[in-house]
């Protein structure tokens, strides 16, 4: 049995015995029902024809020009943001300017767009009825249905996490150690690298966890932009709804599995963190 | 909030660098949607966005969407209780795991979810044959794969406020002659109660946009269990831009609302518990 927890030690902030095993049992059963059984279906699903066709479906060509693809998408689209993601901090961490919370809800905007709408709003600017498609199709830039489009709907849906991440935990810390810095006669690179970086590395590295994680996942923007052609411009998700349309089910679960591992990997680091590193991260992850 | 003399350097570089990368991502091809909406006429653009397919579409996206946050509001904030003021054993495992939907990509839980409850599934087995009730392949599908992916938000926006709230308030309650439940209910309750509202917007939000969860186990029936993110790809796939953009302003106006809600309870949530975010 666990130690009791603060609230338990004291009488005035306990509540009753009974009261607390029920809404234990309640909220474990939700719990249990909404989110463990759905992940071990996945694992039973794609191990139930045993680990030889599991392995099948993941060595396959389709699936591995799959994982390539989406490994590519993400150590592309990854940089782009980290780089906007420290910029975008920086900028609005150690400055004072007119319209930063207009920015900051504006740099959160990519988190309450539907994917659908993120993917179609590529389509507007790149297709060929778009803004900018008929100009790229003269020379022969294929955006829509290839990487680029894929790159950038995973941009897109990704774009805060880095940013917002970093945004609170530098305006935690504040700017002396930066000013003394500068003071003492270090350039601007030399303060960020020095200074900034080690007090942030680990923030920032939740930030690229996150990232990572929904640069792996997504599926409808990564939908509409990529043409669905297998081998060529399918990532693992859409790998996962081709084969499962199909009805090869044993096939979409074991890259489902692969990806569904990839998600438990993201969250034992992110645990990691939080705990080994509690001081250290923005502070609404401090629980 | 006073002026301080320049010493650090990058301001424009970042700022500037900022501002183009946002432009260029997100502004510059949203606006998109708003301008080639512009290309129907006001009464084709309303006769789009109020074809009766799509209507539905609406009542479902909007109703279950509302069903799923309300769900996870009262089991997230019985959790997030559970997890903060309680030990019990498995805890920490139980903490980590919260955050798997925000892991685990849509189109796997979206196929997970399907497996479990249809007929032939764990869990559909036992509710669509004995008790005769449907669930993957109609609107009750849709509800269990939205409940899903707005689980963590409730749960994680009220468990810092829980942790951080002080126990003197509580004690002096006490001291002060409350019985239990009339301090968690005139004292704690109403400090949580930002965060609880902000965690249902983030998760009626994050439901109303959904889309890979929900095609899978939604059975995607006309009139029936059809999700408005659907409509576009739909009208994307029969080449009807003007129309998918139309639907797509429609939901972009629908989040930026919800976008300032948010926001508002965000403040609210900071005022209620002093926190800076």
């Amino acid at each position: 049995m666990a130690t009791l927890t603060r609230f338990e030690a004291r009488a005035a902030t306990r509540e009753p015995t009974w009261f607390k095993w029920t809404l234990i049992g309640v909220s474990l059963t939700f719990f249990a029902v909404f989110l463990l059984l759905p992940l071990i279906t996945v694992f039973h699903e794609a191990l139930k024809k045993g680990v030889d066709t599991y392995l099948a479906a993941l060595v396959e060509p389709d699936a591995v020009a799959a994982i390539r693809l989406t490994l590519t998408a993400a150590a592309i689209a990854l940089p782009l943001n980290l780089v906007f993601g420290v910029a975008a901090a920086w900028a609005i961490a150690k400055f004072d300017f007119r319209g930063k919370h207009v920015l900051i809800t504006l740099i959160d905007l990519p988190f309450s767009v539907s994917p659908v709408v993120a993917g179609l709003v590529y389509v507007l600017v790149f297709g060929m009825q778009g803004w900018l498609g008929p100009t790229l199709a003269g020379y022969d830039i294929r955006i829509l249905f290839s990487l680029p489009g894929i790159v950038l709907a995973t941009i897109f849906v990704t774009f805060p996490f880095v940013a917002r991440e970093l945004i609170p935990l530098m305006v935690d810390q504040g700017r002396d150690e930066e000013e003394a810095a500068a003071t003492l006669g270090a350039s601007g690179f030399q303060t960020f690298l020095r200074v900034t970086l080690p007090n942030i590395k680990w923030g920032l590295l939740y930030g690229i966890l996150l990232c990572n994680a929904r640069a792996l996942g997504e599926f409808g923007a990564v939908s509409v932009l990529s043409g669905h052609i297998r081998g060529q411009t399918n990532t693992m998700p859409l790998h996962v709804q081709l084969l499962y349309d199909n009805y090869d089910y044993a096939g979409a679960f074991a890259v489902a599995a692969l990806l569904a591992m990839l998600a438990l990997l993201t969250l034992a680091l992110k645990s990691f963190l939080e705990w080994r590193y509690a001081d250290e991260l923005a502070a609404s992850h401090r629980h | 909030m006073s002026r301080r003399s320049h010493v650090l350097p990058g301001f424009k570089l970042t700022l500037g660098y900022t501002l183009i990368y946002l432009s260029l991502i997100v502004l510059i091809p949203l606006s998109a949607v708003v301008v080639r909406s512009a290309e129907l006429s006001p009464a084709e653009f309303w006769q789009v966005v109020t074809a009766p397919r799509v209507l539905a579409s609406y009542r479902v996206s909007f109703g279950l969407s509302l069903a799923a946050a309300a769900i996870n509001t009262v089991f997230g904030l019985m959790l997030a209780w559970s997890l903060v003021r309680y030990s019990f054993p498995g805890k920490k495992l139980v903490d980590a795991l919260v955050d798997l939907p925000f892991a685990l990509p849509t189109a796997v839980a979206g196929i997970s979810l399907t497996a479990l409850y249809a007929k032939n599934g764990w869990i559909g087995q036992w509710l669509e044959g004995e008790l005769g009730i449907k669930v993957a392949f109609g609107p009750l599908g849709i509800l269990v794969a939205l409940t899903f992916i707005g689980l963590p938000f409730v749960v994680r926006t009220v468990q810092p406020i829980l942790e951080d709230i002080e126990t003197e308030l509580e004690e002096a309650a006490a001291s002060l002659g409350a019985q239990r439940w009339q301090t968690v209910w005139h004292v704690v309750l109403p400090i949580l109660l930002p965060a609880v509202l902000t965690g249902f917007a983030l998760a009626f939000a994050r439901a109303v946009g959904e889309y890979g969860s929900v095609i899978f186990i939604a059975g995607n029936i006309p009139m029936v269990s059809e999700i408005t993110p659907l409509m576009i790809i739909t009208k994307l796939e029969q080449y009807e831009y003007p129309a998918a953009t139309a639907i797509a302003l429609t939901m972009l106006a629908a989040s930026f609302v919800l976008l300032l809600a948010i926001n508002g309870l965000q403040a609210w949530t900071e005022r209620v518990t002093g926190r800076d975010r």
